[in-house]
């Protein structure tokens, strides 16, 4: 039977702890989990540093909640944190009890590790592979509930809306191409994130912000789009991943010159990396992500930056680290650099550049995961409470899944218990018309010309150029208008597979097709906000502007250009400031 | 390998199999740009973009961890993102889907068999009475994480599989990845487990199939070495047999 | 609705037949297959020992025609060829000994090497002790 309780579109790690939250509530709920990819290959799998919360003696909620306000240049709404680090800790003990392997100290207790912007070492780790394990954990640890429904390697193409509230989605089955509904009284979507609208990114291929579209083009606001992370430390040309565990284990960066070019951008002075207190915590390798990635483009501007194959790059340095620290806290890094940038960390400096990462912007939700949209909820990268402002700050993001799939998991529970029995006839409409869009749009069209692969890549080469680190208003307006003559163009994409079993061209024109609206979204939202705030730099407007823009964007689907709103960001206890990093020292 | 013009190709050889218009599968030639950084899934996503864009499999994360790209390159079963071009050159490489399971488009196989296996060995703590949250996290020293980290890294990826000829000849044995798994549990200190996965193991498909040809460790691409944890498991099972002849009382039935 | 195209696609999985010949595939089989082969050559010791004691239980004659013929060159070839499969199979098998034993001292898992040591070692000691006993 189609007709679920609940059903929750992404199988990554706030899918699937939404899914247990549902069927604990009460398991007479029956839970879809709809994935477009086997849940494990989730991208929560790729992963590496942390998970933080606060657990240690001598660390408080209060640290990490202001570490993460300033860290997001106060666009975080403090209520939602405030819950947020008190709901943590309980949540890691959970996955502990499900069997995560959190790396330990040696009396057996979990350890932590310092991580940037974090004030105390708080991040819980399971070497560098911390995502890849808490992904595995749940998604065997779901295993284990008869009430959670797979729905493996189906495409949620549209949300299906009667009376007024979201009661499940339309969905293509890959291996028949047939489009079936999935009914639920409630739905939650995981989705992820969208770094794939950017052509160098730490994402995997499967993050093409499907499900932030899906809710954009239902008239769900996405919230604070502009706002994306760029992470210091990717390889060159692959854009893999880097951990920041290599900083938070005392890895440094440095120029052409050998230097420690982060005391330039007033990050704090260096300590000796044989100095016992090296690293700093929220010190210099230490700092938020988004000053880190700025430092860089200030370098390659000085012509500090060193020359490689695949444009310029800095050094990560964790050499002084050995060997032996290297293999136990962070082998992966080893593992990788060996692999696909052919260095050894232990003998020699990794080539890093910039990489675009995460999404701070997403599907505007409150403290529940609801959105706008009754009986919509979405939680993980997907959403946007907001706990990461206007910047993230690493090892936030794998607890945000844990505590916000939780939280929308039982709201959407109880929401479902609440509703009367789907009605399923005007559902199936809905999917007779979805089926034949696709069908006509794609399948059975006639004389189209352009390819896919063409406008993906122009719209990712108009991404970095317009909406990267640094934007500026002609840079932004170039990109809005590429932008609609690719949206524009994409009506008369022409595909070679015409078939059904296993059509991955048809899912890739799906992915591209929600990939513009994101695209959308990010650069009118970021053409908007005239003023530079954590992650989104202005070089026409320099500076923080909190008397018109301490506010959350909206960007509202519209017929041509998307409609940009704002709403007021919740302020509690902590009072606009400025963001002071590396005096740790001096204190 | 040939050489048009200053860009060296190499040619893959790439399985079809499009069960709407062949019974029967063939293969396609395809000539791609030999780039020293290129794996063979980057030549593939060249031939989707460029050349053909029907040709089907399955990818992500490009890094090795999320375990999608598992496929034949020359007979060996490989992660396609961490095998590159240059270590076939010369000569072309032929891509084909994972051996040993049943494929549905091109180079992806059906993993429902696989799916069933690892839900069938009960992949998850198993305790008598769960701890409350407030009491915190179970105790657990570094070495004792030691004793089942190796087991707990599988991605999934299925090469295992792939690489035994056990499972080619009897599809109805559990395998290499699942069995690793249920290794896992068994010897991490939270489970108590161990004698309800014993019952779905000992089982003619379960370890007793393997004649330990040993090669599923060899083509694991995390050191996961199911291999191992077979041979563990069937000294733990021989060992519970004789503990249950000869010692009856000990045992828990 | 779509259930046309559901049943007319699915399930047209492609099964392909598991090759008789598998295992000259790859060197790592064949290595396979003749450690399974070896398994003949204990057959053959063993059906040796039955022999032998029946030649013992049917008198002297019996028993010397039995010693003349384990002098034969026949005899002998076989029982070479047996013993190099033997010293195969044990040394295989010693081989993958790590793998299948995970002993403990204290907390601390003692080396595969060290394992595999240990089984070298017994079996020196059991065949010097053999031989002793066969030759005192």
């Amino acid at each position: 039977m189609p007709v679920h309780d609940v059903v929750i579109v992404g199988g990554g790690g706030a899918g699937l702890r939404a899914a247990i939250a549902v069927t604990e509530t009460d398991p007479s709920l029956e839970v879809a989990l709809v994935s477009k990819v086997y849940p494990m290959r989730s991208h929560t799998v790729a992963a590496e540093g942390g998970a933080a919360a606060v657990i240690k003696d001598h660390d408080s909620f209060e640290n990490h909640i202001f570490d993460t306000i300033s860290g997001g240049d106060w666009l975080v709404d403090q209520d939602a944190i405030e819950l947020f680090v008190n709901e943590a800790p309980n949540e890691l003990v959970q996955l502990e009890h499900w069997g995560c392997p959190w790396s330990r100290e040696p009396d057996g207790k979990v350890a932590v590790r310092p991580f940037g912007g974090m004030k105390k070492e708080r991040t819980w780790y399971a070497a560098d592979k911390t995502g890849f394990h808490m992904l595995h954990s749940l998604f065997q640890t779901s295993l284990k509930y008869p009430g959670i429904v797979p729905y493996d390697e189906w495409f949620a193409t549209t949300l299906l809306i009667h009376d007024g509230r979201c009661q499940g989605v339309a969905a293509l089955e890959q291996r028949t191409g047939r489009v079936e509904v999935i009914a639920g009284r409630s739905v939650i979507i995981c989705t992820g994130g969208a770094g794939k609208v950017y052509p160098f990114t730490t994402n995997g291929a499967i993050k093409t912000g499907d499900g932030m579209s899906m809710a954009y083009r239902a008239g769900v606001p996405l919230k604070d789009m502009e706002f994306v992370q760029y992470h210091p430390t990717g390889l060159p040309g692959t854009g893999i991943l880097i951990t920041e565990a290599a900083r938070g284990e005392g890895g440094i960066l440095v120029n052409s010159d050998g230097y420690r070019y982060l005391q330039d951008y007033n990050l704090g002075q260096p300590l000796d990396v044989s100095d016992s207190n090296h690293p700093v915590k929220k010190s210099m390798e230490l700092g938020p992500r988004d000053r880190l990635s700025q430092a860089f483009i200030h370098e390659q501007r000085k012509g500090r930056t060193i020359k490689g194959k695949f444009g310029d790059v800095v050094y990560l340095d964790v050499r002084h680290l050995g060997e032996k620290i290297i293999d136990q806290k962070i082998p992966f890094v080893r593992e990788l650099a060996s692999k696909y940038a052919g260095i050894d960390p232990v003998h020699e400096p990794i080539p890093v550049r910039p990489v675009l990462h995460y999404f701070m912007g997403g599907i505007d939700t409150d403290k529940t995961g609801s959105t706008s949209l009754p009986g919509l909820y979405a939680a993980g990268e997907v959403a946007c409470v907001s706990i990461n402002g206007a910047n993230r700050l690493g090892s936030n993001s794998l607890t945000e899944l844990l505590v916000f799939g939780a939280r929308a998991g039982r709201a959407a529970a109880q929401f479902a218990l609440e509703q009367s029995p789907t009605e399923l006839a005007p559902l199936r409409k809905q999917v007779v018309d979805e089926d034949e869009r696709i069908t006509k749009s794609y399948l059975t069209k006639e004389g189209g010309t352009e390819r896919i692969s063409t406008i993906r890549t122009e719209m990712r080469d108009t991404m970095e150029d317009g909406a990267g680190i640094y934007r500026s208003e002609e840079g932004l307006k170039n990109t809005c208008n590429k932008l609609a003559e690719l949206r524009d163009r994409f009506s008369n994409i022409s595909l070679d597979d015409r078939s059904l079993t296993y059509n991955t061209e048809l899912i890739s024109v799906l992915e591209l097709d929600a990939m513009l609206d994101v695209a959308e979204a990010v650069a009118h939202s970021a053409r908007a906000r005239k003023e530079s705030r954590g992650s989104h730099q202005r070089t026409d407007h320099p500076v923080r502007d909190d008397d018109s823009y301490l506010m959350h964007s909206m960007a509202y689907k519209g017929d041509g250009a998307p409609k940009i709103d704002y709403k007021d960001v919740v302020i509690t206890r902590w009072p606009p400031g400025e963001r002071v990093y590396g005096q740790e020292q001096a204190e | 390998m040939s050489n048009s013009g200053l860009q060296p190709t190499i040619d893959l050889e790439v399985y079809r199999y499009r069960p709407e218009q062949q019974a029967e599968p063939t293969y396609d030639t395809f000539t791609v740009p030999l780039r020293d950084e290129w794996v063979i899934l980057d030549a593939l996503n060249y031939i989707k973009d460029e050349l053909d864009g029907s040709l089907s499999y399955r990818w992500s994360c490009r890094m090795g961890v999320c375990g999608s790209c598992g496929m034949m390159a020359n007979g060996e079963p490989v992660l396609t993102c961490a095998a590159f071009l240059k270590s076939y050159a010369p000569g072309s490489i032929r891509v084909e889907p994972l051996a040993n399971f049943p494929v549905a488009r091109d180079l992806i196989i059906s993993m429902d068999d696989f799916m069933e296996k690892m839900n069938r060995i009960q992949p998850w703590i198993i305790t008598d009475e769960e701890k409350p949250l407030e009491e915190g996290e179970y105790l657990q020293t570094p070495d004792q994480v030691d004793e089942y980290k190796q087991f707990s890294m599988c991605i999934n990826c299925l090469l295992c599989y792939s690489a035994c000829p056990i499972y080619g000849m009897e599809p109805s044995f559990i395998g290499p990845a699942a069995i690793a798994l249920a290794q896992r549990y068994n010897l991490d200190s939270r489970d108590h487990g161990q004698e309800t996965r014993m019952d779905i193991l000992s089982t003619d498909d379960g370890i007793w199939q393997c004649t330990f040809v040993g090669e599923c460790s060899e083509v694991c691409p995390e050191n996961v070495d199911p291999a191992g944890a077979i041979q563990r498991y069937k000294v733990t099972s021989t060992n519970d047999w004789w503990k249950s002849k000869l010692l009856p009382w000990t045992s828990k039935q | 609705m779509t259930y046309g195209r559901y049943q007319k696609y699915h399930p047209w999985l492609y099964e392909p037949r598991f090759p008789i010949l598998w295992w000259i595939k790859k060197w790592a089989y064949i290595r396979f297959i003749l450690r399974e082969m070896t398994s003949l050559a204990v057959v053959f010791y063993a059906v040796v020992l039955l022999l032998y004691v029946n030649a013992v239980s049917d008198g002297p004659e019996a028993f010397a025609a039995f010693t003349a013929w384990l002098k034969s060159p026949l005899s002998i070839s076989l029982h070479a060829v047996a013993f190099f499969f033997l010293v195969f199979h044990s040394i295989t098998w010693f081989n993958l000994a790590p793998k299948a034993m995970v002993i403990h001292i204290g907390a601390k898992k003692v080396s595969g090497s060290v394992i595999l040591a240990m089984n070298y070692l017994t079996w020196v000691v059991v065949t010097v002790g053999l031989f002793w006993l066969l030759t005192f």
